[in-house]
């Protein structure tokens, strides 16, 4: 590994890194949001809409997100949607990922005991505050390992954007490969660092578990 | 849209479909065995062994595939070895889905009840008999739903050995996509070529799981 070459090429890494993290970031947020809603309007009990969202969320399950990107980037055009790389890699993100965390959502839904909304019910709450101050936090709860894990693999889809040119990090490693014969040098050195942030971010992750459910702890400890 | 582009690159289509099911397959074979000596690894009880199991799975899982497939073009190009692409692919897939096999595997077994060991244990079963007759039986049954899961996630992420070149489904639709400027007809075939496919896995899943679950008292 020659460190000058590094050092050279440290502005355009640092920015690849930058755009790595928006894109993350940013297609996490999407991806949050659109699922939240999902997973709302499946709640509603309407079925044409709820068979509608089975569907959105089959499809994107079921085809690889290199395939989506490609659909979303070159086909875009096609029907009206010209996309900047960048933008579209963090919508494409933000789609993929929707599907997960609205998959991710309804199961924590379906863990908060019926018998707890059913008591908020009898005290007289109304729907909103069912929600907002039942279901809502227990289902929280229940989904925060699968929002990490979710997370995690999101940080490593974001390489995939490379290949629609978006100037993340992979693709600044690869320029600067193709540009000082450093392929060896540059493929082992994103190895290392992907593996070190994964691993940070389910260190993290795991404490903000603990954290979080540390009010039942004496629960989980007599079962 | 054009659907007559999609008729005309039918044949190619399926032929690269059928290529990724080939890769597929092997990558989860290549996966299952490392897999399974992974996993053997992980739980030998050997403080080394168990150890470099772990850096194993913890290193597989980390890395994104898409780095591990170029990891392995370079990393044996830097020894003067030509790797072929095909070799390339079904080794990255292999590698990387050997890791979370492992661990599938290792969740089966500590979920089979230890009492049922320490009992053929008892009975004077031997350590290969109350692996291959007891733990190993049960495992399996454990593993069918999220060994299908994987399959899928293996599937899909088969699209990224297009990267080294190989005439899979997503290639040959970014072949067809440029030589007929129609790539929403060509990608749009793709998804609906990897959406059967994972139809049909999951079909398959359902019936070894009705299947396996014949064998087990309600």
């Amino acid at each position: 590994m020659s460190f000058e070459v590094l050092w050279r090429y440290a502005p355009a890494l640092l920015s690849g890194f930058g755009i790595t993290i928006l894109c993350w970031g940013a297609g996490a947020a999407i991806g949050i949001a659109a699922g939240f809603g999902i997973a709302l309007l499946q709640r509603l009990n309407f079925a044409p809409l709820g068979w509608l969202l089975r569907v959105y969320i089959e499809i994107i399950r079921g085809t690889p997100f290199l395939v989506q990107l490609f659909l979303l980037y070159s086909g875009g055009p096609f029907i009206g949607l010209r996309l900047e790389a960048t933008t579209a890699g963090i919508l494409g993100l933000g789609l993929y990922s929707s599907a997960y965390f609205a998959e991710a959502f309804r199961a924590g839904f379906s863990a908060v005991p019926r018998g707890q909304t059913e008591a908020a019910q009898c005290i007289g709450m109304n729907s909103f505050d069912i929600l907002w101050r039942i279901s809502l936090p227990a289902m929280l709860v229940a989904t925060l390992p699968a929002i990490v894990n979710l997370l995690i693999i999101l940080s490593k889809e974001t390489v995939i954007l490379s290949i629609i040119t978006v100037p993340e990090l992979m693709y600044q490693m690869q320029t600067m490969a193709a540009e000082t014969f450093t392929a060896f040098d540059a493929i082992f050195a994103m190895a290392v660092f992907y593996w070190l942030l994964v691993e940070t971010v389910s260190r993290l992750g795991y404490r903000l578990e603990r954290r979080v459910t540390a009010y039942m702890a004496p629960a989980t400890g007599a079962a | 849209m054009q659907p007559q582009v999609l008729l005309h690159s039918l044949p190619y289509m399926t032929l690269a479909a059928g290529m990724t099911i080939y890769v597929s397959l092997a990558g989860i074979a290549l996966g299952m065995a490392i897999g399974f000596a992974v996993c053997l690894a992980r739980l030998s009880g050997d403080p080394v062994l168990a150890r470099g199991g772990a850096f194993y799975v913890s290193f597989f899982r980390g890395v994104p595939l898409l780095v591990q497939l170029l990891f392995i073009y370079y990393f044996l190009a830097e020894f003067g070895i030509d790797v072929p692409a095909m070799a390339a692919a079904i080794g990255g897939l292999g590698f990387a889905s050997g890791a979370y096999q492992a661990e599938i595997l290792r969740g089966a077994l500590n979920a089979t009840p230890p009492g049922q060991a320490e009992a053929a244990k008892a009975f004077g079963f031997s350590r290969a008999e109350i692996w291959r007759r007891i733990l190993l039986p049960q495992a399996l049954r454990i593993s069918v739903p999220p060994f299908i899961n994987e399959f899928t996630l293996l599937l899909k992420a088969s699209s990224l050995v297009s990267v080294v070149g190989i005439a899979e489904l997503t290639r040959v639709s970014m072949n067809i996509a440029s030589s007929t400027y129609r790539p929403l007809e060509a990608y749009l075939g793709a998804g609906l070529f990897y959406l059967a496919i994972n139809l049909c896995i999951a079909g398959l899943g359902n019936l070894a799981e009705r299947r396996l679950a014949a064998g087990v008292a309600r």
